[in-house]
């Protein structure tokens, strides 16, 4: 069994064995992950670049072959990919240093409506300083991007479209290579939120062709705290550092510093290398289960998911054929908060409410729903156990 | 245990909320919102003399918001401003207080002090709370 292999699994929550189907707001960390974590703080725990010293030239080897192994799983090189403290940073450091030098007064930027606040409220902050606009792309009501309607807001002119790659409300998954091709066919950069991929489908950065990838170590069975940005050479090798600080420069004075090539002059301080290295672990974790294995049984569990809930009648939100194993629901009229703790009671773990996706949610004419979310170690038994808390939530709320 | 949080008078109360509404003419009104969750509460507030004589509460969010809400306006409608501030103070102590809560004095509050046991959920009960010592301590409209 898979789950085995995650210590915080095997436990109890209320008197029950926990059901943890939360895994798009955090997947769970297996043990290798956890051990490769520890392994760094035991045996080198050293600062990287710097030290002239053994522990630091491994500490260094450690942090550059895991932003490799990194880098190489999505198809891009080392110098492409700079590690950040998350993806929510990572999308923050596209739009600070890129945005703020490219975007001008009445450029406008594309978000879909579908967007997490992370891939659209940087875009707003950036936008107001540079004078530029942020315009919804529609979804349709089964949470689908509206390539049309994006191809007409293109040809009126656009800087750059922000989208995700998939949905952590509907599960969508985004036609990135299809958007990339008609963003680009109209001068635009893509910068794609990949907070939900990695643990759900394949990553191809060269032929998905984005301008920006934005990833998360913790949503793909690595440690919280890391993450990383991928950008296309052509595009970093001229970004302007948007931090400053240790590790970022090349020269300093007071008559003028300069900054390190890319993707350091991106990193300024001390890294989180033992992030870095549990990053790497959970993405060879991954590549050993195989990203179509993975994909293939969290569709086959999904879809038993979703014909246990309409048995019920109770329809999941989002009509992507091939979406990844999320389930976002209400039950009747009973308030996802209170369904919650219903869940809860029965050791079972799921998300209520917007899930930082407030736009969407008032697209769909939702205040809040129950959120399922679908990893590695779930099996049916663990939606059976759901079902029951449903059918308990109907029996208090009649 | 879950029976004790969702008491039949608060899937009630949830249901068909007391008080509902708008006052037009109020002396004083607040919103109360909470990020987090998105439970919302908009009360309006008719104070004369020191009276509370009337209150109306809108509001969505979960069953203990709503019903929280509306078991407030029946609690302090008719209660001078002091008492009211003393009902939500012998409120509040009993959701945070280890002990047993006074229930008698609590009255039909006391069907909410389920929450104790679901720490997440207290600031679900306390919002229209809140919400009214905001609107109190606002300027007469």
């Amino acid at each position: 069994m898979i789950a085995d292999q995650f210590p915080a699994l095997n436990q109890k929550v209320n008197n029950r064995e926990l059901v943890y189907l939360d895994s798009a707001a955090t997947t769970q960390r297996p043990k290798r992950v956890i051990e490769a974590i520890n392994r760094f703080y035991q045996q080198e725990g050293a600062n990287v670049h710097r030290g002239a010293h053994e522990l630091s030239r491994r500490a260094t080897d450690l942090f550059e072959d895991s932003r490799k192994v990194l880098a190489e799983s999505i198809n891009a090189e080392s110098r492409e990919f700079v590690f950040t403290k998350g993806c929510s940073e990572a999308i923050n450091l596209a739009a600070y240093s890129w945005g703020l030098a490219n975007l001008n007064s009445g450029d406008r930027v594309l978000v879909s409506t579908m967007e997490h606040h992370s891939n659209l409220v940087p875009w707003q902050l950036v936008a107001e300083h540079a004078g530029a606009s942020v315009e919804p792309i529609p979804v349709t009501d089964d949470v689908l991007l509206d390539l049309d309607a994006l191809e007409a807001q293109l040809k009126k002119g656009a800087k750059l479209v922000a989208v995700k790659h998939v949905c952590n409300v509907s599960g969508t998954v985004n036609p990135i290579k299809e958007i990339c091709l008609l963003a680009h066919e109209h001068d635009a950069v893509v910068v794609v939120d990949g907070a939900q991929s990695l643990a759900h489908c394949a990553v191809d950065v060269k032929d998905l062709d984005a301008d920006f990838y934005a990833l998360a170590g913790h949503k793909a069975y690595g440690p919280m705290g890391i993450g990383g940005l991928y950008v296309r050479w052509s595009i970093l090798k001229d970004m302007k550092p948007w931090q400053g600080g240790g590790g970022m420069i090349r020269k300093v004075s007071f008559d003028g510093t300069t900054f390190a090539e890319p993707p350091e002059r991106f990193e300024a301080g001390t890294p989180n290398v033992g992030g870095a290295v549990g990053f790497a672990e959970a993405v060879r974790f991954i590549q050993d289960l195989g990203i179509e294995t993975i994909a293939q049984e969290e569709r086959v569990l999904n879809k038993f998911a979703e014909s246990e809930l309409s048995a019920l009648g109770i329809e999941t939100i989002g009509g992507d054929p091939n979406k990844a194993g999320i389930l976002s629901y209400n039950v009747d009229a009973i308030h996802p908060h209170d369904f919650g703790t219903i869940c809860d009671q029965f050791g079972v773990a799921i998300r209520a409410g917007h899930h930082c996706c407030m736009p969407l949610m008032k697209r769909l004419g939702l205040a809040a729903s129950a959120r399922a979310s679908l990893g590695v170690y779930n099996s049916k038994h663990d939606i059976i156990v759901m079902i029951e808390a449903i059918k308990e939530a109907r029996k208090i709320f009649g | 245990m879950l029976q004790e949080l969702y008491q039949e008078v608060i899937i009630d109360h949830g249901k068909s909320p007391r008080n509902s509404g708008v006052l037009e003419k109020a002396t004083h009104e607040a919103e109360g919102y909470n990020p987090y969750c998105g439970d919302e509460v908009h009360l309006t507030v008719v104070v004369k003399d020191g009276v509370i004589v009337d209150l109306k509460f809108e509001g969505q969010g979960c069953a203990i918001s709503q019903a929280s809400a509306s078991m407030m306006t029946e609690a302090v409608k008719g209660k001078n401003v002091e008492e009211a501030k003393a009902i939500f103070k012998r409120f509040h102590d009993a959701l945070m207080s280890r002990e047993d809560p006074d229930y008698d004095a609590l009255d039909e509050l006391a069907s909410l002090t389920g929450v104790k046991d679901y720490p997440s959920r207290i600031k679900c009960a306390t919002l229209a709370w809140h919400c009214l010592e905001d609107a109190l301590e606002g300027q007469d409209a």
